[in-house]
């Protein structure tokens, strides 16, 4: 058993494991926050997605002894003091989540990536966001969301849009 | 009386209902549930594709710490068979058992189920399980299996042919006879993986008799009704749960194995019991789709006019039927391959066959899709062949808005349509008439551009229940819904639909609050719950749910909206026919300062003191709606490419669709439903396959070899729409839940194809990857050279 200290959603934990137990694992069973979710085995589908100390990482290829000392930030954490965070306004507005499986994962990518990128391209969010598969919405939505929640958190009034990706 | 309210919230974009819970990880999936003393399975499955089983030895495995118990196929008969709910005539059906006991007829075929402590436990011991496997020789292609001297699957039935399926009119051999013009083409409309992005899971307990199942599954009445007959339970004492469904798309439309087995295991262990498949699991054994090989034949005139259509299918139905395959490539197949066109003459027949492959079942589209590819791929052809501009021939064949209601020449009424306009708009949206000038420039550049469209009629709204019946359909096509007024004013809908993505919860409740006078928020719609709804549900798959679904809301709401109607003219002491239902009031026409509030309605109704003589009291209404026919949304998509000659990459530069579902409820989750319906259609065109070997190991076999499209592989989407309304039901509304993949797959190869028809390339067969474009191409030059 390993013993490690860990923050998540602002609350410290101290935690005795198994050193073979997933960050994925920890999350969901020990500390039952199942709004992280698993969709594969292999790392490609990005529903496990976590900050971790502000960058997102799919929590199922992560130990649980790897965030030790670190900064967790599930999507239980992204609203504060009962305020919903704007990428989560942003999903629900333009309507990019179906059966919400993905869409924890998304909004934490979605989070990363605008953290270190406020006003993103159309092509930057797709690119960003490939790695998390969504099979209801085909992306189109969930761009659109990633945009406006850019518009918002950079405080402009009015949605920067960039030229449509269909005309050439 | 108004017997139809005003439509204020049809057709306005509500926020979803559902999404607050989703959006803060508070959504409980079935993997969420956690009970206390709950134990977990592991299942040992085939690496076999073909295998008689000779012996299983659990020993090592029984004793693994944690470890609960292991059963085999004997001990687990009690669960009975594995349900199949469509027949067709001649169907060489099998018994499926949920653990294999005599022979695993493919590579993923469950042999014994080890129940421990942890999931950890269960997979370490289930790797334990050791069983002494007798290879048998194995069959994967369907065309080869149905030929003589082929492994035999299923030894009683003596051959791997699962059924042989003709639908024929008019005179096929004078539409030949008659023919300026001819086209032949092969399509191999590959095998798909649905990938739900939820994986499936099931938990079950048994307490005080009653057994209760959470289950990620599309049908959760179905799953009640067969657990309740194979387990020996009655029907009232078994309550199935389907909670957040995190997508479906065919592959939970089914009472699978896990279902029947863990069920029965928590009733023998008395504990709750858990199975969560792993996403590489799930490749194994959850259903794949698709999976036709089909000769397409047209036969027309120098000035396009299509004179008949002859179709040979062979269908891989896997290695055992599941719950609604045998209807799949036939009924749902078959009879829409005439599409949006007046064809006088049809021939087609469609023969199934067993492989050692995982079992094909329903996959978005189901059928349609197929269908649909055959013929628009074939109107290209033809387009070509008598060098006819594409769009131009589809016009030309397209059944005319005057004609309908349309009999088809396979024997189905569209009701209505009016497929021109539809096209027009889509050629306008994708600026069709500047597209040489576009491709000209492309070629400049090195690059070769093409535009390909589609136009297709989907048949859903399954189903009216005397036609499922007729065809074999082994249930009812209803829907039901309840709703339950509480004296307070509080109101609840129930629903027979099983919503997983689709949005029910929001769309539902702008139907009831139209009819009632409320607003959506004041609704609540639930759903899943067997012990909740009315007695049957029949659930969401086949685009059916606001066809039949929504209209069975409706229907119940005004039943609600007539009572709380007669309720108020008591109390307000005027005639039914004055009596206005609107913003939460109801009052009389013209006086709505003597209102009398919904909440006050639904009071008066169960203090019951003061109601019209002969009332009886309370505010509730049930409803099952059959719907007359089914329905038949249109439309035609238009996708633009480029193809890079040097790398054999596909850049979707452009990709228009207008579609007419209908009345449209909620133009916000219509949209949604088409972009991820698209994105799937162009993941069959341009990147997903299932590979097996010739030994039916799978090898694409995770999501590392099977691409499921991401954000960068797709463009973003514009849409447009007409009206058109169905008669079918009174609010006019059609399905879209398949449209997009129905339409966007024969695009997108059509579009593919017409980049490199300069080349003198035809045919590149689905999926068209960067390798298999760039080897087209590379052929073509040697060929030119």
């Amino acid at each position: 058993m390993a013993k490690i200290t860990v923050t998540v959603n602002r609350a410290e934990h101290e935690l005795e494991i198994e050193p073979s137990l997933l960050l994925v694992e920890l999350l969901r069973d020990n500390l039952r926050l199942t709004g992280t979710h698993v969709g594969c085995d292999t790392s490609q589908c990005g529903a496990c997605t976590v900050l971790i100390d502000g960058s997102a990482v799919k929590s199922c290829t992560v130990l649980a002894v790897q965030a030790d000392g670190a900064e967790v930030v599930t999507v239980e954490g992204l609203a504060k003091d009962g305020e919903l965070h704007p990428i989560q306004r942003a999903f629900s507005a333009e309507h990019a989540l179906q059966c919400g499986f993905c869409t924890p994962g998304l909004m934490i990518t979605a989070v990363d990536l605008l953290s270190r990128t406020p006003a993103p391209t159309d092509a930057e969010i797709r690119h960003a966001i490939k790695g998390n598969l969504c099979r209801c919405t085909g992306y189109h939505n969930i761009v659109n969301a990633v945009r406006t929640a850019a518009t918002e958190m950079r405080g402009a009034t009015t949605p920067m849009r960039t030229p449509a990706e269909v005309k050439r | 009386m108004s017997a139809t309210a005003p439509t204020t919230y049809i057709g306005t974009r509500t926020p979803r209902k559902e999404d607050p819970k989703l959006i803060q990880g508070r959504g409980t999936f079935t993997d969420d549930v956690t009970l206390p003393a709950m134990v977990y399975v592991s299942l040992v499955r085939s690496p076999h594709a073909h295998a008689r089983i000779r012996r299983i030895d659990a020993a090592a495995a029984r004793k693994e710490p944690g470890v609960v118990t292991v059963v085999t196929g004997k001990d687990a008969e009690a669960t009975g068979v594995l349900p199949v709910f469509i027949s067709v005539p001649g169907l060489n059906g099998t018994k499926h058992m949920p653990l294999a006991t005599d022979k695993a007829r493919y590579a993923g075929d469950a042999i014994a189920a080890v129940v421990a402590d942890t999931r950890q436990a269960a997979k370490r011991a289930a790797d334990l399980v050791t069983v002494d496997y007798e290879p048998l020789p194995v069959i994967v292609d369907a065309t080869k299996a149905l030929e003589p001297g082929a492994p035999i699957l299923h030894e009683d039935l003596g051959t791997n042919l699962v059924f042989t399926y003709p639908v024929k009119g008019g005179d096929i051999d004078k539409a030949f006879r008659d023919a300026e013009a001819t086209v032949k083409l092969r399509i191999v409309n590959q095998r798909l993986i649905p990938n739900a992005m939820e994986p499936r899971s099931v938990v079950a307990k048994f307490e005080a008799g009653e057994l209760t199942v959470w289950s990620s599954t599309q049908i959760p009445h179905f799953v009640q009704l067969i657990l309740s007959v194979n387990l020996g339970l009655s029907q009232n004492k078994v309550r199935v749960i389907a909670p957040e469904v995190g997508g479906g798309f065919g592959s939970k439309l089914q009472v699978y194995a896990e279902e029947l087995l863990v069920a029965h295991l928590a009733k023998t262990l008395g504990r709750p019991v858990k199975w969560t498949e792993d996403r590489r699991e799930g490749y194994l054994a959850t259903i794949h789709g698709r999976d036709l090989v089909e000769d397409v034949e047209l036969a027309a005139k120098r000035d396009g006019t299509v004179l008949g259509v002859r179709i040979r299918t062979v269908a891989n139905m896997g290695a055992y039927l599941q719950a609604f395959a045998p209807g799949i490539p036939t009924i749902l197949h078959a009879f829409i391959i005439p599409g949006a066109y007046r064809i006088p003459a049809f021939d087609c027949e469609v023969r199934g066959a067993y492989t050692n492959t995982t079992p094909v079942d329903a996959y978005r589209g189901a059928g349609r899709p197929e269908a649909t590819f055959a013929i628009e791929r074939g109107m290209d052809r033809l387009a070509d062949e008598i060098g006819m501009d594409p769009a131009e021939l589809r016009r030309k064949n397209f059944v005319p808005s005057d004609a309908f209601p349309f009999t088809t020449i396979s024997g189905i009424t569209y009701d209505s349509g009016d497929y021109a306009p539809a096209l027009d708009r889509a050629l306008e949206m994708a600026d069709y008439k500047g597209f040489e000038k576009r491709r000209a420039e492309a070629k400049a550049r090195g690059k070769y551009r093409g535009i390909g469209l589609s136009s297709y009629v989907e048949i859903c709204g399954l189903a009216p229940s005397k036609a499922n019946s007729a065809l074999g359909v082994g249930w009812g096509g209803y829907e039901s819904a309840r709703i339950r007024v509480h004296p307070t004013g509080a109101v609840q809908v129930f629903t027979g639909t099983s919503p997983h993505g689709q949005g029910h919860e929001t769309s539902w409740a702008q139907i009831a609050a139209d009819a009632i006078g409320v607003t959506p928020n004041d609704i609540e719609v639930r759903h899943g719950d067997t012990f909740e709804s009315p007695g049957m549900g029949v659930g969401t798959f086949g685009s059916r749910s606001l066809a039949v679904g929504g209209i069975a809301v409706h229907n119940a709401a005004q039943k609600i909206r007539e009572k709380v109607i007669q309720i108020g003219a008591h109390l307000l002491e005027a005639s039914p026919a004055d009596v206005v239902v609107e913003g939460g009031k109801v009052f009389v026409k013209g006086v709505p300062e003597k209102a009398k509030a919904f909440g006050e309605i639904s009071m008066a109704a169960y203090l019951a003191s003061n109601l019209p003589e002969g009332m009886e009291p309370g505010l509730e209404a049930t409803t099952y709606y059959d719907p007359p026919n089914f329905t038949f949304p249109f439309g035609t998509h238009v996708a633009e490419v480029e193809v890079d000659p040097e790398t054999g990459t596909i850049e979707i530069i452009r990709y228009s669709a207008c579609d007419d579902c209908g009345r449209q409820i909620n133009p916000m989750i219509v949209e949604g439903q088409l972009h991820g319906g698209i994105t799937q259609g162009i993941g069959q065109a341009l990147y997903e396959t299932a590979v097996y070997d010739n030994n039916g190991q799978l090898l694409s076999g995770s999501m590392m070899e099977y691409h499921v499209p991401t954000a960068a592989d797709v463009p973003a989407f514009a849409l447009d729409h007409t009206v058109t309304l169905t008669k079918t039901n009174p609010l006019g509304v059609k399905g879209i839940g398949e449209a997009g993949t129905i339409a966007s797959t024969p695009a997108m190869v059509n579009a593919v194809i017409d980049a490199l028809s300069p080349l003198g390339i035809t045919h590149i067969d689905m999926p068209l990857t960067a390798e298999k474009v760039w080897g087209a191409i590379r052929k073509a030059g040697e060929a030119r050279r």
